[in-house]
């Protein structure tokens, strides 16, 4: 039934060969933990990945619920952890996720580093995963005052604090980021379509161009 | 013993096996996310509390519109929400109509078309209802008018949540 559903896709569109391209691919010994144990540290990219679909698709399922508004913002999300069947397990994906995300990469970062991965010609492909890691620290400093609730609340004043301190620019930088001269409720809307629909953005563009990049030159070779 | 006589190959095992680990994986990741949006259509609607709405007296035998306050719980939200009903005595029994045509969910009125006298009148379609909240055949609602429950305690009416007929 499957095969015969994916041959009639197949006979008109011809994806074989795309499916070749995108999953089909060697993957050397020397990156293999089935051969070498200590190859394992190749995966933390990969569980990056995984980390981080689990985290769109835990967010998505919360913006069920959650409203990005200073009255009913801590409300929503204490309703939705206590009330809603699995919600304290949905929203526990999603918090836990993000340190997770932000460990799983840091130690991908040392793997590529210590093995010289970085090098010739993969430099661009290095420069993008540090732009990648800044959007990843962009998701968890926004995504943090969602909940408005104090820790949030003073995080983000004292993020925004820190913004300020930029020399030249840092005044602006703020009220841009603040939505104005108040951390309120112009904060938390602006913060929340960071969150949700900027930030994400960004990050599926530049994955799009890290896997295109590790497939176009392939994994470096073994130490 | 070679591979051919094997009903299962070593690649279709491995398949197998890791197909079923991945899908058993991605179920219980996904299982807590679609129970977590399904919640509102799983959960029982909650009891309707009685509210006062009409004393006895100031009943007759033609419908009268009673507006009441009631407290609605949504999710994270309550607030105070007015509801209607057409009350009239019928053999001095209280009955009490839901004004929400059966049609689209649209508001009736008593006599709400002077075309149409001692009807329950929908002003969307045209849907008209008997006294008693009978739909009329060849109007659009399918169905009577629901009627709320009814409590009498000495002169007070007290009403509670609808029912369908």
């Amino acid at each position: 039934m499957l095969q015969k559903l994916y041959d009639w896709v197949d006979e008109r569109l011809d994806i074989t060969p795309m499916w070749r391209d995108i999953a089909d691919h060697e993957v050397p010994e020397h990156v293999n933990p089935a051969h070498h144990f200590s190859a394992f540290i190749y995966c933390f990219g990969g569980l990056t990945f995984f980390v981080t679909v689990i985290q769109i698709l835990s967010g998505m399922f919360l913006t069920m619920y959650y409203v990005p508004d200073i009255i009913h913002a801590y409300e929503s999300v204490y309703y939705l952890q206590n009330e809603v069947t699995f919600g304290v397990i949905v929203r526990g994906m999603h918090h836990w996720g993000a340190s997770l995300v932000i460990v799983m990469m840091f130690l991908h970062t040392l793997r590529v580093f210590f093995t010289g991965s970085y090098k010739k010609p993969r430099e661009l492909n290095w420069v993008v995963g540090v732009l990648i890691f800044f959007v990843m620290l962009g998701l968890g400093f926004t995504g943090y005052l969602l909940p408005w609730d104090m820790k949030a609340y003073f995080a983000t004043v004292v993020g925004l604090e820190i913004a300020e301190a930029v020399p030249v620019v840092g005044g602006f930088a703020k009220a841009l980021l603040a939505g104005g001269e108040i951390i309120g409720a112009q904060t938390l809307a602006r913060f929340f379509a960071i969150h949700v629909f900027f930030l994400p953005g960004a990050l599926l563009g530049l994955l799009g161009a890290h896997f295109y990049m590790i497939r176009k030159q392939g994994i470096s070779g073994p130490l | 013993m070679s591979e051919k006589e094997h009903k299962v190959s070593r690649r279709q095992f491995l398949t197998y096996t890791l197909t079923g680990v991945g899908g058993f994986m991605a179920a219980g990741m996904l299982m807590p996310m679609a129970r977590f949006a399904l919640d509102p259509a799983l959960e029982a609607g909650a009891e309707s509390d009685f509210v006062r709405v009409a004393s006895l007296d100031e009943l007759t035998e033609e419908p009268q519109r009673f507006d009441f306050v009631v407290e609605q719980e949504d999710g994270w939200y309550s607030s105070e929400v007015t509801r209607v009903a057409w009350i009239y005595l019928a053999n001095n029994e209280v009955v009490a109509l839901s004004p929400v045509c059966t049609h689209l969910g649209c508001t009736v009125n008593w006599e709400g078309s002077e075309s149409y006298p001692e009807n329950f009148f929908c002003p969307c379609h045209g849907g008209r209802f008997e006294r008693d909240g009978t739909n009329i055949q060849g109007t659009p609602p399918t169905r009577p008018l629901d009627v709320y429950e009814v409590q009498v305690e000495g002169d007070d009416v007290y009403l509670g949540g609808t029912v369908q007929r």
